[in-house]
């Protein structure tokens, strides 16, 4: 059974397929691992047992009558809870809406259950998807499962720690400005924000609506691109999705990267960058050098301006999404005898700091007479940040960069100040802001033997060559292979 | 009115699209549903949720624009405009700011025997709010109730220029939008439904000033008469206020139809906040002059127009035709008898104009009954009136045949036929009846041709007696004169 | 920069949201915080640049007019989420004019 949690995603899919191993017996050696870990790492809101179990005992009926199966036939998979599945508890980790059942499912909860995927269960995030460290969660923290006292990373700090820990081979993230990249890299394991508009955001709850993606997360690059293959797709539900043909993720991963092209933007490599991490770089370097691959310094030059861009926007849209958490047709409310009260103290009380600092920074920003300088402005240097991206592409075909500026800090170490953290999130957030994809891989360790990750950034709908990339990467090193001692 | 002062007046009108489903989900508009059974996690803003444009609400509110001579703008944005209220489930509601779909149009309006143009600002989609309902028969309950079928249904809202002076003005405007919007059916109109609703803009100045006054806004004017009489109260109370060396106060006021005057409601310090912004779930619309052609195509022929049309064409008196336009079902109804008529006989217009203005009308409105409703079909009314022309019935048959045909809504050819109805046109025929007429009336024959001319009308009752009123009266005279000559 | 607490109470006011005046007082400060930082963007020149305000560069997306009714099941979990129902209708405290 240790054998079982140590496999991937697309082995499984193989075994259950061919009939060497049950859904059944695979669904329970990972929850008997999650069961097991979770007092230590506390990836999981739920474990949604029986649910499992019922999805995995049909998936095994449907392969023992010979019907057709799906391309994740009996695999399990955990869903951070920000993603609705009908009539599961969804809580986005946050008092509000700690009780809240969803009355639908996400489209990319149909299109995984029609591929035949086991939902094992409910990860933990930083509430609303608000953080880096998956401190800001209203019920607990989450930790690293290769050091119980560091942060697994955030917001997707379950998904990734659940992964991380062996206790599901796939997890699904959301990423507005790092959350499933920064996590990833934090717990050693593969993470992807697809291009914005590839993935269907029907269903996960909004945080910035210009911004969210649901993205892959795996132990390897190979199973993440099976996993896009099954969530992307024009959704009709969604007027921001593009209707444009999904490739075949997996199909090309292995083709010669020679004479790829990879910039690396001066910007993200600047003095005083963590010894750690430049040390990995550094070696990844070398790696893709090795690989026939021509690396080109490039610039991204408005770099600087790209926290406060994304906090500015991603704020302001917010504090609109988050208008709806009221306790009139749902959710928390707190006992009142007037509807003013009502408002006000319900979310007062089921808002955590985090998210309430968040709403009124944004209010403040669209508020009579400071859109213009703000929210206007914002999204202003935003189009520039996207020109610089567009630039780049003309001369490389791909860009790496760090995942994030140190390997994962210790919990506790940034909370008391909000700026601080804001500012961990510099690599991975103008990905973001320009809506071209982006991947986290594991590159090294710290001398700690704290993960370290790197980050490949493709143009609009270039996911390909970055699971290229990344694949002929993995292949050249053994990162994936290394399992924390939990 | 008062002669130093005058009124500017300018109203917003909120009319509901006549679309079948609402204007961001697939719930349907039905006005009669049980409450909140037309709702679905879309329109009753669960979490995770996106809202999807419905193309026929963007069809429709261009063709009202086109109509009311507006230009259509080439790219139209939706925006939150963000506020708490209850029947909002969003606690935003999404509408348009910045870039409206349409602009700068006028309506010309029949004022005391002039004609006045009434500039039209902006024509904006939005989507309804809910129903709160606050009391249950006569009992005033102490908590709200909210039916969320009414959310999410297409709203055109028309604000006009502040170009109207007084309030017959705003009642012939709204008349006149109203007429207009039927004509187009892109909405029902509907003000006990609540779907055409007007909220008027009214302040005071003296006379020659070029500068408005501060204004007050008018609401709960249910309808045109209502909106009438709340303005020619609140323009006395403005002029009595600064009569009484008061300021006129910038503030939302309410129309109480009870008791006939307008109440402040809570009074704002501030204009609303309501920190728009372009929604980012809603991409933009691209209206290329291909699309706005076909629009123009589907306009039906405008009321003024069509009736110009019927006082040339049909020779209708201007009284008639201002009849029979001012409800385009009725003149709908006119047009399809007019052409079963002209099929079987010539100059029918006139005619049918009076039996539908003298006969159908009142009847109908006896019966509390619509023109769509009549139980005389249209083609039913043209052929009787056609039988009226070509001689086969008399007019005074052909009341008692429209009696039936009202009550049993038979068809005339049956009735006349069942009933033996034809009029009798045979010369032979009508000799031998007037024969035994004047045999049995000697005296009158002596008074007739005494000199006394009226007296052959007791004849000819005769006549019409024996013939069971279906002698051709003008025959009948006419034999008579010659008999009696002899 | 500066935000005085009646910014602060104003923005509170807009967003619902009532703080602990402890609470409001670390608030006022990091909120002050946050905004002298974001205010870097003021160095940028726009004045030739258009906005970005969606993530997605597409137009005309919509759908037919056609009805689609949800489910009796789907009406009932919707209700089930409400804290408070009375028969068909969703239940709030009363409402008086209250629109900000």
């Amino acid at each position: 059974m240790n054998e079982i949690i140590k496999m991937t995603a697309t082995e499984l899919a193989e075994k259950i397929k061919t009939k060497q191993l049950k859904s059944a017996e695979v669904v329970q050696a990972f929850i008997k691992r999650a069961k097991e870990t979770d007092s230590k790492i506390k990836a999981y809101m739920e474990i949604t047992e029986e649910y499992a179990m019922a999805q995995a005992k049909a998936s095994d009926e449907k392969i023992a009558s010979g019907k057709e199966t799906g391309a994740l036939e009996g695999v399990p998979i955990a869903i951070k809870d920000n993603i609705l599945i009908k009539n599961l508890r969804m809580t986005a980790s946050s008092k509000i809406l700690e009780n809240y059942i969803a009355p639908y499912d996400a489209t990319v909860i149909e299109k995984l259950k029609n591929s035949g995927a086991v939902f094992v269960g409910k990860t933990n995030l930083d509430e609303f998807a608000m953080g880096s460290s998956t401190e800001n969660s209203a019920f607990f923290t989450t930790k690293n499962p290769w050091d119980t006292e560091r942060i697994p990373g955030g917001s997707s700090g379950g998904s990734a720690s659940a992964v991380g820990a062996m206790t599901a081979p796939l997890a699904l993230g959301t990423d507005t400005g790092g959350s499933i990249r920064q996590p990833a890299s934090c717990c050693g394991i593969v993470g992807v924000k697809p291009t914005y508009g590839r993935v269907s955001r029907f269903g996960a709850v909004a945080f910035a609506s210009s911004l969210d993606q649901i993205g892959p997360m795996s132990k390897t690059v190979e199973d993440s691109a099976l996993l896009l293959n099954v969530i992307a797709g024009y959704d009709k539900k969604d007027s921001t999705s593009i209707n444009k043909e999904v490739p075949d993720y997996v199909k090309n991963i292995n083709k010669d990267l020679k004479g790829l092209k990879i910039g690396l933007p001066k910007e993200y490599f600047i003095d005083g960058l963590d010894t750690d991490v430049k040390k990995s770089i550094d070696e990844t370097i070398k790696i893709y050098k090795s690989l026939g691959c021509d690396i080109v310094e490039i610039s991204l030059p408005h770099t600087d301006y790209a926290i406060a861009v994304y906090y500015i926007i991603c704020c302001s849209e917010a504090s609109a999404n988050l208008a709806r958490y009221d306790g009139v047709r749902y959710g928390f409310r707190a006992e009142c005898d007037n509807l003013s009260d009502e408002y006000k103290k319900s979310r007062g009380q089921g808002f955590g700091p985090e998210v309430k600092r968040r709403i009124m920074l944004g209010t403040y920003a669209l508020s009579a007479g400071y859109y213009d300088a703000y929210y206007g402005k914002a999204q202003k240097v935003r189009t520039l940040i996207k020109q610089d991206f567009e630039k780049a592409y003309e001369k490389v075909d791909i860009i790496m960069t760090p995942s994030a500026p140190t390997p994962a800090f210790k919990i506790g170490e940034k909370s008391a100040d909000p700026l601080q953290m804001y500012l961990s999130d510099i690599f991975t957030i103008s990905c973001n802001l320009a809506g071209v994809a982006g991947m986290s891989v594991p590159c090294g360790f710290s001398k700690d033997g704290i993960p370290v990750g790197m980050q490949l950034l493709s143009k609009y709908f270039d996911e390909e060559k970055m699971f290229n990339a990344a694949y002929k990467y993995q292949q050249a090193t053994d990162f994936h292979k290394q399992f924390p001692r939990i | 009115m008062n002669a130093k002062y005058e009124a500017v007046i300018g109203l917003e009108v909120h009319s509901q699209i006549k679309t079948d489903t609402k204007v961001f989900c697939n719930c349907s508009t039905d006005f009669h549903s049980q409450p909140n059974t037309n709702i679905c996690p879309v329109c009753t803003g669960q979490p995770g949720v996106l809202p999807v444009l419905n193309k026929k609400a963007v069809e429709l509110l261009v063709r009202t624009g086109l109509a009311l001579e507006c230009r259509i703008n080439k790219k139209s944005v939706f925006a939150r405009k963000q506020y708490f209220y209850p029947d909002l489930p969003k606690n935003y509601q999404i509408s348009q700011y910045d870039l409206p779909f349409a602009e700068h149009g006028k309506l010309n309006i029949s004022v005391d025997g002039g004609v006045k143009t009434i500039g039209i600002t902006r024509i904006h989609l939005e989507e309804d709010a809910g129903k709160l309902v606050h009391d249950i028969g006569m009992k005033k309950l102490d908590y709200s109730l909210a039916d969320y079928n009414r959310t999410g249904i297409p709203l055109m809202e028309i604000v006009s220029e502040p170009d109207m002076r007084t309030p017959q003005d705003a009642a012939a405007y709204l008349t006149a939008l109203k007429s207009l919007i039927e004509y187009l059916e892109t909405s029902d109109c509907n003000m006990e439904e609540g779907k055409f609703r007007c909220d008027a803009n009214v302040s005071i100045r003296p006379v020659g000033q070029k500068e408005f006054g501060t204004k007050a806004e008018l609401k709960n004017m249910n309808t045109i008469s209502g909106v009438e009489e709340a303005l020619v109260y609140e323009i006395q109370r403005q002029i009595e206020v600064v009569e009484n060396g008061g300021k006129i106060v910038q503030e939302t006021r309410t129309w109480d139809p009870d008791e006939k005057v307008t109440k402040s409601m809570r009074s704002k310090e501030n204009a609303h906040d309501y920190r728009y912004f372009p929604d980012p779930d809603l991409v933009p619309v691209i209206l290329d002059d291909d699309f706005i052609n076909k629009i123009k195509k589907d306009i039906p022929e405008l009321p003024e127009k069509r009736k110009q049309r019927l006082i040339s064409e049909c020779g209708l008196s201007q009284y008639d035709a201002n009849v029979i336009i001012s409800d385009k079902a009725l003149a709908d109804y006119y047009e399809t008898a007019l052409e079963t008529a002209s099929k079987q006989s010539d100059n029918s217009g006139k005619q049918i104009a009076n039996w539908i203005t003298t006969e159908l009308l009142g009847k109908l409105n006896s019966a509390k009954l619509t023109i769509k409703e009549s139980p005389v079909k249209a083609e039913n009314l043209g052929t009787l009136v056609a039988l009226i022309i070509k001689g086969t019935i008399s007019g005074k048959i052909a009341k008692m045949v429209f009696e039936d045909m009202f009550n049993d809504g038979k068809d005339p050819d049956t009735v006349v036929k069942e009933k033996g109805l034809v009029q009798i046109s045979d010369e032979g025929a009508i000799v031998a009846i007037c024969k035994e007429a004047v045999a049995e009336s000697p005296k009158i024959v002596e008074e007739y041709k005494a000199g006394k001319e009226r007296a052959i009308g007791a004849i000819v009752g005769l006549v019409m007696k024996k013939s069971k009123g279906k002698a051709n009266p003008q025959m009948v005279n006419k034999i008579l004169i010659d008999l009696l000559k002899q | 920069m500066k935000i005085s607490k009646k910014d602060v109470d104003y923005v509170a006011a807009l967003a619902r949201l009532e703080f602990e005046q402890k609470e409001e007082e670390k608030l006022t400060e990091q909120l002050a915080s946050i905004l002298g930082y974001v205010d870097k963007i003021k160095e940028v020149d726009t004045s030739k640049i258009e906005p970005t305000s969606h993530g997605f560069s597409g137009e005309n997306v919509w759908r037919e007019d056609t009805v689609v009714k949800s489910s009796e099941q789907t009406i009932e979990s919707i209700f089930k989420n409400a804290p408070a129902k009375d028969g068909m209708f969703f239940k709030v405290e009363k409402v008086m004019d209250m629109e900000d």
